[in-house]
């Protein structure tokens, strides 16, 4: 009896240390795609893509739970950056649809309340109590987290505006 | 005579493709340069120029006088602008630019006093070949010289190349390949002393000994005057290049003449050449002798829809209706409007736009001239691949292109693609195949931009989680000195208090004491 319950206690503690011992030594590192992913990611925690930032987003696309075309902000260039990382194919028709769109701020609606830029990930609007808004379009994502915190609902999402250095001709009609 | 391993006198070398486009120079070629007369209102674009456009430095209502800085240079790459005449300045605002988009830019626009007075700050060298090859470079720079053959890039950041290549070879580009444009043809024949003048200051800036200017066999006054001014300059050699298209780009243009290629993708300095232009020789030879910064250009007005095409020296920021007015305006509807020539020119949006410093033509075109017709499926002709003279195969580009498969046509060499146009030329089904590496290459363009915007979008959002959790961090540690100073000051209050309950007991004390000590 008291064989049984020692050889039993040994053999269950011996293999218990073997597995701990493997545990430390031969741990397998946390998938370092996600990192990678993350790395490409905006990072401006919009939430756009439904994921809480570009952190879950991030382990989503890496986990192929979500599309490589999931970034709105970081529209079709990022979307193909991503989907030549993981070695997928996606679709990316329906990223021409969503070209990059970026704040607009209407002046005439604009009350100066510091709201919007207080809310903005990137730094892109500049203001101050009881002055007129202005958003940087350089550094606007289109992330949209300015428009909701608008109590006078006075900036819009649009196309940047076009100058002589965005501007590309357009595809040539052919037979 | 072999110099520096080029064969200077004997063969030229031979470069693959091209087209003969018929050249339509006579038109314009026997028409001396004629001085515009000064329009009304000059608007003068900030970027004409590669690179970063110019800040502008005056104000509304400001006067200025002829050849004053009117906008700085911003950055290494960018060129100051000047005023063309004296006058007022009645507008900082935007104007439709001198772009085939017809979009609106920043503008200056300078109504002119009609007195033509230069500003008394102008003065050229007396010798320029005594200054340092440095401070050439930097009165280039402050003239405000761009390439004027188009390309517009600016003058002085080639001419500091010697400080990064050795270089041994100026080649003048006076080939003027392009169809109609007369314009550095009749510079050379009429200003021959001056741009080669120009040509010699620029040599000297660069360091080189060799200066070899090619001017297209279809010119033979210009290489008779330039020959003939060259002679008593023995380093100086003036080369007849045989009549083709793209002769005057200049990766061709230097193989031409000296056998080499450039590497793919790199500079013509890589093989110790710089290519200048003669109109740019010219305003070199003006911004160094006389002082003058660039202020106007010489325009060829022609096209068979043009009344009496001319060669016209105009002020910069004059509109090209001023140009096409002097010329006796249209003889017809002209079916197409470009600025430049017919195979690299630019679609004109509209007349009111600007002469800038990179504009070398205006032409206005009947529908014979163009033979526009509508494109035709792809035969598989591969004429287009005989044409092309960059040893490229436009007819799988375009149908990379077409699907949408922009990385298939960079394999297939989309960014070595000088756009020079002879594919879409010869393309017996008339398909835009330039068209479509055009767009291709604005795409990539934007994509590179996009993807640079979204490192540096992710660099300020990075920068402010980072100024947030400081500002917190910050805030907690001011909390928990002041919940410290507050504790000590408790602590204070209590010893205080404590002393003072002691120093009553004792007082308290010392009474009963006293008191005992009475009662006793």
């Amino acid at each position: 009896m008291i064989a049984a319950i020692l050889s039993l206690s040994v053999l269950g503690l011996g293999l218990g240390a073997l597995l701990g011992i493997a545990a430390r030594y031969l741990a397998v590192e946390e998938s370092p795609i996600v990192g990678q992913v993350e790395e490409l990611l905006p990072g401006s925690q919009c939430g756009q893509c439904g994921y809480p930032g570009c952190g879950p987003a991030a382990a989503a696309v890496a986990a192929g739970e979500a599309p490589v075309t999931l970034c709105p902000p970081g529209g079709r260039a990022l979307a193909e950056e991503l989907a030549a990382l993981l070695g997928v194919t996606a679709d990316f028709s329906g990223m021409a649809a969503q070209a990059p769109q970026v704040a607009h701020i209407h002046e005439r609606l604009c009350v100066g309340c510091t709201k919007c830029f207080k809310r903005c990930p990137t730094d892109a609007i500049i203001g101050a109590n009881d002055q007129i808004h202005a958003v940087f379009e350089d550094a606007c994502t289109g992330c949209g987290k300015c428009v909701d915190a608008c109590p006078t609902e006075c900036i819009e999402l649009r196309a940047p505006t076009q100058t002589l250095s965005n501007w590309v001709w357009p595809v040539p009609e052919a037979a | 005579m072999n110099v520096l391993g080029f064969n200077l006198f004997g063969e030229l070398h031979g470069i693959r493709g091209g087209v003969h486009p018929d050249d339509r120079k006579s038109l314009a070629a026997g028409q001396p340069i004629e001085d515009l007369p000064l329009p009304g209102l000059l608007h003068i674009p900030l970027q004409q120029h590669i690179g970063a456009a110019a800040n502008p430095v005056v104000q509304r209502r400001q006067q200025v006088r002829k050849g004053e800085v009117i906008a700085h240079a911003q950055g290494a790459v960018s060129a100051p602008i000047h005023a063309p005449t004296s006058g007022r300045i009645v507008g900082l605002g935007l104007y439709p630019a001198n772009h085939p988009s017809g979009l609106n830019v920043r503008t200056i626009t300078l109504q002119p006093d009609g007195e033509d007075r230069w500003h008394p700050d102008i003065r050229g060298v007396e010798d320029p070949f005594a200054l340092e090859p440095a401070e050439v470079a930097k009165r280039v720079a402050a003239a405000g010289i761009v390439g004027m053959g188009g390309a517009t890039f600016p003058s002085a950041v080639k001419l500091n190349l010697r400080n990064r290549y050795s270089l041994h070879t100026l080649v003048i580009n006076g080939a003027e390949c392009e169809p109609y444009l007369t314009c550095d043809d009749r510079l050379m024949r009429e200003h021959t002393a001056q741009v080669l003048d120009g040509v010699r200051i620029m040599a000297h800036a660069l360091g080189v000994s060799r200066i070899i200017i090619g001017i297209e066999g279809n010119k033979p006054e210009a290489l008779a005057a330039m020959r003939e001014a060259a002679a008593e300059h023995a380093e100086v050699s003036v080369v007849k290049l045989p009549t083709r298209y793209p002769m005057g780009s200049e990766k061709h243009l230097v193989q031409t003449l000296t056998g080499k290629e450039t590497p793919a993708r790199g500079l013509t300095a890589d093989i110790g050449v710089v290519v200048h232009n003669p109109a740019t020789a010219f305003a070199v030879h003006e911004a160094l002798r006389l002082g003058r910064p660039l202020i106007s250009r010489v325009v060829t007005v022609t096209g068979q829809a043009v009344a009496q095409p001319k060669n016209l020296r105009v002020p910069i920021g004059t509109r090209v209706q001023a140009l096409v007015d002097h010329c006796g305006g249209f003889s017809e509807e002209p079916a197409k409007l470009i600025s430049g020539g017919p195979m690299m020119g630019q679609p004109l949006a509209e007349l009111r736009v600007p002469i800038m410093k990179g504009s070398n033509g205006v032409l206005a075109l009947t529908p014979a001239e163009t033979g526009q017709r509508a494109p035709a499926p792809c035969i598989r002709c591969a004429s287009c691949v005989g044409a092309c003279p960059c040893g490229l195969v436009p007819l799988t580009m375009a149908a990379h292109v077409r699907t949408g498969d922009l990385d298939g046509a960079v394999d297939q060499g989309l960014m070595d693609c000088i756009g020079c146009g002879s594919c879409a030329y010869v393309c017996p089904a008339h398909i835009p195949l330039v068209q479509f590496f055009n767009h291709a290459k604005g795409e990539l363009a934007a994509r590179g931009r996009a993807k640079q915007k979204q490192t540096e979008t992710k660099r300020l959002a990075e920068a402010r989680t980072a100024r947030i959790e400081a500002q917190k961090q910050a805030k907690r540690a001011a909390m928990a000195k002041r919940k410290a100073e507050q504790a000590a000051q408790k602590a204070k209050e209590q010893a205080k208090e404590q002393a003072k309950e002691q120093a009553k007991e004792q007082a308290a004390a010392k009474a009963d004491h006293v008191e005992a000590a009475e009662a006793n």
